[in-house]
């Protein structure tokens, strides 16, 4: 019989941490997702499976720790929320140079500085533009459920390893902080050192006769040499933007109109639909699971069906810029949001529709 | 990649007197004749080779001098951003408890930016070998002002001097960290004599076996020249080293295990 | 079937785990379910809420605007959730400590006068026993049985001694319940 267990985000992601065979995470406490630390120390993840769980001196430390793990070859992750992300930036752009695979989770909270602690989608931008200096990008997934939190860290390591890549699980602090039912997986098996070597054959595992020895770095003086790296990934992420679009579509069949949210955007607006339905409005809901890959195709085929598109973010609008750019100006885009920490109710999020498109 | 030069007619084996070991590899050394690195980089390979453990060994090279470390050492590494080799170290060796891992950073790296993953690596008594190169300046970036910086010492960044009272005074995080529970063996040593480079090497060969016992942080600072950086002669920043760095940083074990 | 229920009062009457109870009824009797509290420096003292939402369907919003049930212990919550109860909506409070009954005409309104009932009983812990067994009187969603099967899931082992006197809480609560007329 399926294990149902009810759980906070927080601690469906770091349940899900040592189900999945993580072999290390490594993290610093800030509100709202302290839970993932808390409740792996309190696991004994050392002895259910052998994984490793460390409380860094900052986050500074707790990115570069997994730097040096993923750079070994293993399954590692960190957590943190806003301000502590602004953090990582250096290493998540050096984890991005050397193509190292990894997890990071951001529960986010409001901004600008020190904010506040409620949740916020305000790290929109850091989290799909580039947080950190050069051209790349990491994978974000946007979960919005606790049951999400679960699945998607098995999922972020798959996609990590596949591509060589950081994957960023960008979620807030309400689904951080709200319990759900969840479905608790299998305990997997951590890989053996032999089986990481077989895996990860780039990895500092140590160095064997048979085998040229083996560097991690994002160093290269050589520009032409940088550019072509720069070539390779950026090859490699439209691949992955070619292979890897998730979303999820609500009632979009019959749809006039159309919500876009992600996270726990996505659930108010779902809400939303049921109001406006009520009152006679078609409305449905495209919600982005990857925000990079972002979902830009199906978006531009539903802008053709569809008389207005209203994002909601719990911010002053940042994927919203993705979505213009993704409907070409074929129909008009308008943004509603809150900020500083509030979260829109279901009933604001119709008003705003029948005020800029009825 | 320079080609091996064997000229047979000079090198014959009866005639060997010295021999590079096989570790480190056949890249020249980026680094300004008279350097001291070279000798460090010679000694913690040797030290590899001796103990047989190169397929055991992760190395993590800094930002600084040696960030083309591993260019020249035939082992796997890792190059870390800024300051931040003890944190790469600590997780490697957690996840590998039984490998060797070591970090060969500079007194910028270590001792600046780096400052809070130096003490806490330290502190938390990471089964660990650290290697600090302190020549008390910014060589990579230019001769700029290190926190080793000797007072009074010319800098592109203290062009009239350190002034220690706005400038602070130099820091001795070898020292610091032989306070700390964590550390095991605590050692300064340095490369600028056959004898110094003897004592050295013996250091950074027990701080490697320490890593077998697991207990604790091994430290081995080498004090060394940076006669570009310095703006000497080789010879002259060698003397300069014995003269005015030495009192300030003197050499010797600070940190002795109990036998 | 969806409940959307909120329960408010001070921090340390047991809102929280009175919520995570309901949930882990819920999920015994196969439903969808949804614990959302208010968080942050306003957990230390002062006043404690917590969203629950009980579905045979999937839930959708966390942050609703009215809620189907408020269950109020205090009487900053009574002035925040009374006007957000729908219409026809039900509102269950302890008078212990309110200054200000509640006044709408158009909601369904009663009482579980659980604190004085629980200084009666071995313990004063059983408080939002008492009143949770009063709210499942009036909204039977989750059935007795699986309140207790909730209840030892969402107990630690070391107080499931405890959950003779839960139980019988839980009871005491469906017999104490009032209805409260509001007359003109």
């Amino acid at each position: 019989m399926k294990e149902l267990r009810l759980m906070k985000g927080n601690e469906a992601i770091a349940e899900a941490a040592i189900r999945a065979g993580v072999d290390g995470y490594f993290g610093y406490p800030i509100t709202p997702q302290s839970e993932v630390l808390e409740y792996l120390m309190h696991e004994r993840p050392e002895k259910r499976t052998g994984m490793v769980v460390l409380q860094a001196e900052s986050e500074v430390a707790a990115i570069n720790m997994v730097y040096g793990g993923s750079g070994a070859g293993k399954m590692v992750m960190t957590s943190s929320s806003s301000p502590g992300i602004s953090l990582k930036q250096e290493g998540i752009t050096y984890l991005a140079g050397a193509e190292l695979p990894c997890m990071i989770l951001n529960v986010v909270r409001a901004g600008p500085g020190l904010g506040t602690i409620q949740p916020a989608q305000s790290d929109y931008f850091q989290s799909v533009k580039g947080g950190g200096h050069g051209d790349y990008k990491l994978i974000v997934l946007a979960p919005a459920s606790v049951q999400e939190m679960y699945n998607f860290v098995e999922l972020s390591f798959d996609l990590a390893f596949k591509y060589r890549t950081p994957v960023l699980i960008l979620s807030d602090g309400a689904i951080g902080q709200m319990m759900e039912k969840v479905e608790i997986g299998e305990q997997k098996v951590r890989l053996t050192d032999a089986q990481v070597k077989e895996r990860c054959p780039w990895a500092t595992t140590g160095k064997d006769a048979n085998r040229e020895r083996n560097i991690i770095t994002s160093l290269d003086l050589d520009p032409n040499k940088q550019e072509i790296f720069n070539q390779k990934l950026q090859a490699k992420y439209k691949v992955i933007e070619e292979n890897e679009v998730r979303f999820e579509e609500i009632q979009t069949e019959d749809a006039e109109y159309l919500f876009i949210a992600y996270g726990t955007s996505s659930r108010i607006c779902q809400k939303s639909i049921q109001l406006a339905r009520e009152k006679g409005i078609k409305v449905g809901l495209l919600r982005p699971i990857t925000l990079f890959p972002y979902p830009s195709k199906r978006l531009l085929e539903l802008s053709k069906q569809v008389k207005g598109i209203l994002t909601v973010e719990m911010s002053a609008g940042q994927m919203i810029e993705d979505v213009k750019l993704a409907v070409e100006c074929s129909v008009p885009v308008e943004h509603f949001g809150r900020m500083g920490g509030i979260i829109p109710s279901p009933g604001e999020v119709v008003e705003a529709l029948e005020q800029k498109f009825l | 990649m320079a080609e091996k030069i064997i000229n047979k007619d000079i090198v014959k084996e009866e005639n060997l007197v010295y021999k590079k070991t096989d570790l480190l590899t056949d890249k020249p050394l980026s680094y300004c004749p008279g350097c001291g690195h070279g000798t460090a980089h010679r000694l913690v390979m040797e030290v590899v080779e001796e103990l047989n453990v190169q397929e055991e060994t992760i190395g993590i090279a800094p930002v600084g001098c040696s960030v083309l470390a591993y260019e020249f050492m035939d082992i796997d590494m890792q190059q870390a951003a800024h300051g931040r080799a003890p944190a790469l170290a600590t997780a490697i060796k957690r996840l590998y408890p039984e490998k060797y891992v070591f970090t060969y950073q500079g007194d910028g790296d270590l001792a600046a930016i780096g400052t809070a993953e130096t003490i806490h690596a330290c502190n938390r008594g990471e089964n660990i070998t650290i290697i600090f190169v302190n020549n008390g300046i910014y060589g990579m970036t230019g001769g700029q002002m290190a926190p080793t910086t000797l007072p009074g010492m010319k800098s592109s960044t203290s062009p009239y001097g350190r002034d220690v009272q706005s400038m602070g005074a130099p820091m001795k995080m070898t020292e610091l960290v032989a306070q700390l529970p964590g550390t095991y063996f605590v050692t300064r040593q340095a490369v600028h004599t056959p004898s110094a480079v003897r004592k050295a090497k013996k250091a950074i060969k027990k701080a490697f076996e320490n890593q077998k016992l697991k207990k604790g942080l091994s430290f081995v600072e080498i004090v060394s020249n940076c006669n570009s950086g310095w703006k000497m002669t080789p010879l002259k920043s060698n003397e300069w080293m014995v003269d005015n760095m030495f009192p300030a940083y003197p050499l010797g074990d600070i940190k002795v295990p109990e036998e | 079937m969806t409940e959307e229920i909120i329960i408010a009062g001070f921090g340390g009457q047991g809102v929280l785990s009175m919520g995570k109870i309901m949930c882990y009824s819920g999920i015994v009797q196969g439903q969808e379910v949804m614990w959302m509290p208010s968080y942050g420096p306003e957990m230390r003292g002062g006043t404690a809420n917590v969203t629950v939402i009980i579905s045979d369907e999937r839930i959708s919003s966390p942050i609703i605007n009215e809620f189907d049930t408020a269950i109020i212990l205090n009487q900053q919550s009574m002035d925040k959730f009374e006007s957000m109860v729908k219409p026809g909506g039900t509102l269950i409070y302890d008078s212990n400590g309110i200054t200000r009954h509640p006044e709408r005409k158009d909601i369904n309104i009663y009482l579980v006068e659980a604190a004085a009932e629980a200084a009666k009983m071995e313990t004063t812990k059983t408080f939002n026993m008492i009143i949770l067994g009063g709210f499942l009187k009036i909204k039977p969603i989750v059935k007795m049985e699986n309140v207790i099967a909730g209840l030892k899931k969402s107990l630690p082992e070391r107080y499931h001694h405890m959950i003779p006197v839960n139980e019988k809480a839980v009871k005491r609560g469906t017999e104490i319940v009032q209805e409260v007329q509001i007359l003109n």
